[in-house]
């Protein structure tokens, strides 16, 4: 008798296969369960007559965090959730934002800060990070510049644990000059480049000649004044 | 008959004798020439000598025999003359000598021609002349040609020291040089031409030397225009031609380039120097010096920048230092005479650039470059640009400049509009002009119609039909304003009674687009105007349908009968101070507040209105308390006792300082301009450089003005705010164009 190959098992019932978006295969119990904890992360912080988390349950959170609201590391979180609106983060935004964290809870959001921290720092994020950071200034529709004092924050922010020097004088320098009162994305952008290929304090290599913002052309005018023992 | 057979030795004895009798004759001893006969013996020999039959042909033997007859005598005699001469004599010798081979050569190889007709083709040999030549150069020449070009050299710089010598037997010497190449100038120029260029190298260097440190600049100058005229002088006389170039630079190098410098720098006699003093013809000569050296103008035409500049400035720093010692209502004389110094000076050099400098591009641009310095500097606070528009105004107003005839009115606008090239920032002088164009035109100031359209069309030939479309507009508007008035006047007499205004009315209606932009007030109007107003509307509206008026009042005249008690004076005023004055016909006294009120004016114009008619020259309504100046809280009352000796008066208002508002116009026109410019290159390019785009924006608006580059940079963010532009992505000096 020729020998019959053996019939194969079929997989068990009592388990459902779920496919999820990226191909993977991921069992469905485990995923409502890891869903549900985040949604009820979500809805802690929620303002309900809202739908999503308002200023107010951001605040909450950084404390429950233990950073400060105006910590940059909020700011990084709003980035990686892909956040639309200042001060606002909605279901979609959290869930997405949260699962690619692969947090569930607020211990373990504590400790993938400094992961995501070092994730923002990487060349190929930093720019998108950068910019995205302009972006969610723009609190009005058809805005396309922030003003000054919002600016020197977000400076501050954003550039200032790397660039300390450079963003302390160009504070000072946007808060005395008077020829803009605000600032387009082309400008906030250069700004970076500034940082990071002009020498700094002699400012050498700057060439007003060209494509750099007139506003930085003004900066360096003032700077070369201002500091002319250089 | 059949031929005796020649022996080789017996036909050379008979050919030798023919020889020595040539040499006779060529050492000049007495001897008869050769008769014809002779000479065909002596050709027949060797003719025989060839044809016969082996082994009786002699041809290599004869031509070997040939060459031994020169070498015979050249060394026996000829070199042993040489050796024992010296100096001219040698030369001498050598000339003579050069000449008996010649003839030798031409002799032998008439006898020996046989060969060169067959044993020379035959055997690829020699010509029997060559042979000749070749033979004196060997033993000739090879051995004095140096001892002769010393001898040359030497007595040229003798001739160059003044004494005079024999040309003749120098052109004769050197003609040896070239003949001895046999169809190639290579004895010459290497054995002689060569040694002769470095000891006149070393002769002017010399000289050169010398002269730099003792002689003034023409003094100096004028001797290397003689020096390098003797030089060619040489070269026609026994010079070979060739040597022209050669010489010429030569020399020219050695006193001109070697020391440019010291030359053209010399204190109280160089360029600048001469430049001051006006010397012309030493500056031509300087010109014709240096212009045949390469780049040898370049630092003249420097220097001549440099002095034009540095005049140019003085005088604008004359007008500036007047000017702030003057009174500030001094209505900027000293400014009007600095615009005709400028034209003045600018034909002075032009004259020296199309004289001394015989119209060379070098110099052009030098003058250009000067003025374009000095033409744009601000003399107390005045742009050179408002400087020319008031000049231009001065001379086309009434009053102006009635002394000069036709011809030279035409001739200074010429000049101006020239003068206008200097100026970069055209636009600015375009408006400052368009403003007092409009004055002229409006007030009736304009002295005289084709003076003003013979101005447009040189701006236009200069500058382009774009600059000056809003003024011939405006001109024409003129024209077109007295026919409509003609009509108007018709209207009016053929509509009823009620339809007229009371009072002569004259409209002028200026096309929007080609006049300057004025503020139009909100003018509380008497009512005998507003009548006015209405009924220039009705006719207006019969005429056109699709067009807005708005009245300017600020430009309106109007003429009052100012009934004073001892006489009615006819007063002619603006349309604003008539009407203030109307408000006393139905008040005797008024406020200053009262007056605010009724007309609806600011401050300022009012301030001006009431100084205008109550604090200056005529004071038609008395002040309380009469001060010189307006306060609010003053009190106006007509003044019936007023009267002048004229039954018939002007009163003047100051006209507004019209300055600022022509800058910010024009800074406004120009951002229009450079955004208009920035769009067109980006749109063509689609991609830029940030320093290509700047260039190409500068480039494109040059002719109008020089665009700031910070302003094109502000322009450029605009643009990018607005989405025209973005910067790429990967090289931040690069732009795009957004579609």
């Amino acid at each position: 008798m020729p020998p019959r190959a053996p019939k194969r098992k079929s997989a068990p019932p009592n388990s459902l296969s779920v496919t999820s978006s990226d191909g993977s295969s991921v069992s469905s119990k485990a995923k409502t369960k890891g869903f549900v904890r985040i949604d009820r992360m979500f809805d802690s912080y929620a303002n309900s007559s809202l739908g999503m988390i308002d200023p107010d349950g951001i605040e909450a959170l950084c404390s429950d965090l233990g950073v400060d609201c105006t910590d940059v590391r909020i700011l990084m979180l709003a980035w990686k959730l892909k956040a639309q609106r200042q001060g606002y983060f909605t279901q979609d935004e959290w869930r997405t934002g949260l699962k690619e964290l692969r947090v569930d809870s607020i211990s373990k959001l504590k400790k993938a800060l400094p992961e995501l921290e070092k994730e923002v720092g990487k060349p190929s994020n930093y720019d998108s990070f950068y910019s995205y950071a302009f972006r969610y200034c723009l609190t009005e529709e058809m805005q396309k510049s922030v003003d000054i004092e919002s600016i020197c924050e977000l400076l501050n922010l954003v550039l200032g644990a790397q660039f300390r020097p450079q963003v302390d004088l160009l504070i000072e320098y946007l808060k005395v000059q008077s020829d803009y009162k605000v600032i387009n994305l082309d400008q906030w952008i250069n700004f970076l480049r500034f940082c990071q290929e002009i020498n700094f304090p002699d400012l050498e290599n700057y060439d007003a000649t060209q494509a750099w913002p007139l506003i930085l052309d003004n900066f360096v005018d003032w700077m070369r004044e201002k500091h002319s023992s250089f | 008959m059949e031929r005796k057979t020649i022996d080789l030795d017996q036909g050379w004895d008979y050919m030798q004798k023919g020889i020595t009798k040539l040499k006779r004759i060529l050492e000049g001893l007495p001897e008869p020439p050769f008769s014809s006969e002779e000479y065909m013996m002596l050709y027949t020999t060797i003719y025989n000598m060839c044809t016969q039959k082996p082994p009786h042909d002699y041809s290599q033997q004869l031509y070997d025999k040939y060459r031994e007859a020169f070498e015979e005598y050249i060394t026996s005699t000829v070199l042993p003359s040489l050796r024992e001469r010296h100096d001219e004599f040698m030369l001498r010798e050598l000339v003579k000598r050069w000449a008996n081979h010649k003839i030798m050569v031409r002799w032998l190889s008439r006898f020996f021609h046989y060969l060169d007709r067959y044993f020379i083709a035959r055997r690829s040999l020699p010509a029997l002349n060559e042979v000749g030549l070749t033979c004196f150069r060997d033993l000739v020449y090879n051995d004095v040609h140096v001892k002769v070009r010393d001898a040359v050299i030497t007595l040229i710089d003798k001739e160059r020291e003044g004494e005079q010598i024999d040309r003749a037997l120098l052109k004769n010497v050197l003609d040896i040089f070239v003949e001895i190449g046999m169809g190639l100038m290579d004895r010459y120029e290497e054995d002689f031409e060569a040694h002769m260029l470095q000891d006149t190298g070393a002769y002017y260097s010399r000289k050169a030397s010398n002269w730099i440190l003792e002689d003034s600049c023409p003094d100096y100058m004028l001797k290397s225009e003689e020096c390098l005229k003797k030089e060619r002088d040489r070269v026609s006389h026994y010079l070979h031609s060739s040597s022209e170039t050669k010489l010429s630079e030569k020399v020219q190098h050695e006193l001109l380039v070697m020391h440019a410098n010291q030359l053209l720098d010399k204190e109280h006699s160089g360029c600048r120097a001469l430049l001051r003093d006006d010397k012309v013809e030493d500056l031509s000569r300087m010109y014709r010096l240096y212009c045949k050296i390469p780049r040898g103008l370049d630092p003249v035409a420097n220097i001549f920048k440099q002095h034009i500049t540095a005049e140019g400035t003085a005088l604008v720093q004359q007008a500036e230092d007047a000017a702030s010692n003057q009174a500030s209502n001094a209505a900027g004389v000293q400014e009007q005479v600095l615009i005709r110094k400028i034209i003045e000076l600018h034909d002075k050099y032009m004259t020296y650039v199309t004289d001394c400098f015989q119209n060379h591009t070098l110099f052009h641009k030098a003058l250009k470059e000067a003025f374009e310095v000095f033409c744009n500097k601000t003399v107390a606070g005045s742009s050179s640009a408002e400087l020319l528009a008031t000049f231009c105004d001065n001379i086309l107003k009434k009053g102006g400049s009635e002394k000069l005839s036709d011809e030279a009115i035409e001739e200074t606008l010429e000049k101006v509009v020239k003068l206008l090239a200097y100026i970069s920032d055209k636009d600015l002088f375009a408006e400052f002009y368009r403003k007092k164009l409009a004055r002229r035109l409006l007030f009736d100031r304009s002295a005289n119609d084709d003076h003003e359209r013979s101005i447009l069309t040189k701006l236009k030939q200069q500058c382009g039909g774009q600059f000056t479309s809003k003024m011939e507009g405006m001109v024409t508007d003129l024209t077109l304003a007295r026919e409509n008035q003609a009509s108007f006047e018709d209207y009016l007499r053929s509509n009823s009674a009620a339809a007229h205004p009371g009072i002569d009315l004259t409209v002028t209606v200026l096309t929007t687009g080609f006049w300057p932009s004025y503020k139009s007030f909100d003018l509380n109007l008497p009512a005998e105007m507003v009548k006015c107003v209405e009924v220039f509307k009705g006719f207006y509206e019969t005429k056109t349908k699709h067009r807005k008026l708005t009245w300017i009042y600020s430009l309106g005249t109007c003429h009052i009968n100012g009934k004073f008690e001892q006489k009615t004076i006819e007063l002619i005023v603006s349309t604003y101070q008539a009407a203030v004055l109307l408000l006393f016909n139905a008040s005797d006294r008024l406020s200053y507040s009262e007056i605010m009120a009724q007309l609806n004016l600011t401050h300022d114009d009012l301030v001006r209105l009431l100084h205008s008619l109550s604090c200056a020259k005529y004071k038609i309504l008395s002040k309380e308390p009469n001060t010189k100046t307006i306060s609010q809280s003053d009190y106006f009352e007509f003044n019936s006792k007023f009267t002048d000796k004229l039954r018939r008066i002007k009163i003047p208002l100051p006209p507004v300082d019209e300055r600022k508002k022509v800058v910010e116009d024009v800074d406004k026109d120009r951002r229009y301009a450079i955004d208009a410019a920035i769009v067109r290159i980006m749109k063509s390019r689609k991609v830029l450089g940030h320093q290509q785009l700047v260039s190409e924006c500068v480039e494109q608006l040059s002719r109008m003005f020089k665009p700031d580059i910070k302003a094109i940079k502000k322009r450029m963010e605009d643009l990018i705010t607005r989405d025209y532009l973005e910067r790429d992505k990967d090289n931040a000096n690069m732009f795009r164009y957004l579609a």
